[in-house]
């Protein structure tokens, strides 16, 4: 039943399209709701009352909130096709590990590389191609890094390809350098599961546009 | 349950909520471990071999196998030794508490932190801030016992800091943030979380706990 799945989400966001792949890979079908975050709706507030924040998963009425767990979520509910985490207790921690890693570097970055200028952009766009080299080797020889399948992992990773590619616009940021994370996205945005999540680029550069606008004090 | 062999190892720091975070969990599963302090200024060879990444502490090592990051250590040690749980079974259930876990991370504890460390000028704002933090974690626990139930869960271990740090860092700020007149139920909660049995032996002493950021506080 459609209805008994509802995602509340904003369509550029890269925590809720990590959402909307996990549920595409199992096959769910679902209600999807936008939000206009400037005027959010009196659902999201009720039912994420703590942070107001999207994505928003609402499964036979309960709310589940935080991109990451709803994915565990939807992994545990839906668990006969498509596994997204690994059966091993040790290889699921290190995909939680490394889950926990790529949204504090990632995240954290791309922040400080949007709010500074000169020396200190420099610095952070340097750590990213750093973080980026240091997944590359934990991809290793390996399709995904799940292994033969798309994963944990994979998921948030490949969430904030739209980003990357808009730092490359404004900011210069040569992703190009990393040669096995650029063949990882192509083989990420082949699966019709991503493909269909990921948002528009022209959508997502306009924003980065707009956001640098309204924070810019020169 | 684990072999009898199984070696299991805490790089950990006495006074730090996050390795104590992994000392409970083991505790409270009965695992025999054993405990190397670390000196963070001073970072082990071991350290650095087995938390590459963030060179920071904990770290467990199972069997030649190191994990960091607290709360991914717990989930596993409770996946790991399947006596008393400390994660429920139900997949939402599962969800809220790993949601409590991550928000206590993410916005209760540097909440609260900062207020403790705040100077005069962002002190107000940041003891507003601890204080909705704490209102909304008390809301979670509703009428519980504990945030896992009736049991200590990963919630309850992941408030290790809201339930025993807490008292000493805000005697040392001269704040009243958790207090039994302004949140009685979290209150009640904490006095429970640090006198349950295997809790209380795991927890550090108070009154080194309590010198060791006086000391702190001074610098």
């Amino acid at each position: 039943m459609a209805d008994e799945v509802v995602l509340l989400d904003f369509r550029p966001s890269p925590f809720g399209m990590r959402v909307r792949i996990a549920l595409a890979e199992k096959g769910i079908k679902y209600e999807y709701r936008e939000e206009d975050l400037k005027n959010k709706s009196p659902l999201l507030l009720q039912m994420n009352p703590v942070h107001k924040k999207i994505p928003v998963l609402i499964h036979e009425g309960k709310p589940i909130c935080e991109s990451l767990i709803a994915v565990q979520y939807i992994d545990e509910v839906w668990n006969d096709t498509n596994p997204l985490l690994p059966s091993d207790p040790y290889q699921r921690a290190q995909a939680r590990f490394w889950a926990d890693y790529v949204d504090k570097k990632i995240y954290d970055n791309f922040s400080k590389i949007s709010a500074s200028k000169g020396e200190e952009k420099e610095a952070a766009k340097k750590e990213l191609i750093q973080v980026l080299k240091l997944l590359e080797e934990e991809l290793g020889d390996k399709s995904y890094f799940g292994g033969h399948n798309f994963g944990f992992v994979d998921i948030p990773v490949v969430s904030y390809y739209p980003w990357f590619k808009a730092l490359e616009t404004f900011d210069s940021l040569n992703v190009g350098e990393c040669s096995k994370f650029t063949a990882w996205a192509k083989r990420c945005l082949q699966k019709e599961s991503v493909a269909k999540s990921i948002p528009d680029q022209r959508v997502i550069n306009e924003l980065f546009v707009e956001l640098r606008k309204n924070s810019s004090t020169e | 349950m684990a072999s009898e062999s199984s070696e299991v190892r805490l790089l950990g720091k006495w006074a730090s909520p996050f390795s104590n975070r992994v000392d409970l969990a083991l505790k409270l599963k009965g695992v025999p471990y054993k405990y190397s302090e670390e000196d963070l200024a001073n970072k082990s060879e071991d350290l650095l071999k087995y938390n590459p990444v963030h060179k920071k502490v904990p770290v467990l090592v199972h069997n030649g196998n190191p994990l960091p990051e607290s709360l991914v250590i717990v989930e596993y040690i409770d996946e790991t030794w399947k006596n008393n749980p400390l994660l429920p079974q139900d997949p939402y259930e599962r969800a809220l508490a790993r949601f409590w876990a991550k928000t206590l991370d993410d916005k209760i504890l540097p909440a609260i932190w900062n207020a403790c460390w705040s100077d005069e000028k962002g002190r107000e704002k940041a003891v507003e801030e601890a204080l909705e933090a704490l209102e909304i974690l008390q809301e979670a626990l509703k009428e519980k016992r504990f945030f896992g139930g009736e049991n200590i869960g990963l919630v309850d271990i992941a408030a290790n800091f809201i339930g025993y740090w807490v008292a000493i860092l805000q005697e040392i700020a001269g704040l009243e943030l958790l207090t039994i007149e302004k949140f009685p139920k979290l209150y009640k909660w904490s006095q429970e979380f640090a006198n349950h049995p295997v809790i209380k032996d795991g927890l550090p002493p108070r009154d080194e706990l309590f010198a060791f950021f006086k000391a702190s506080a001074k610098k």
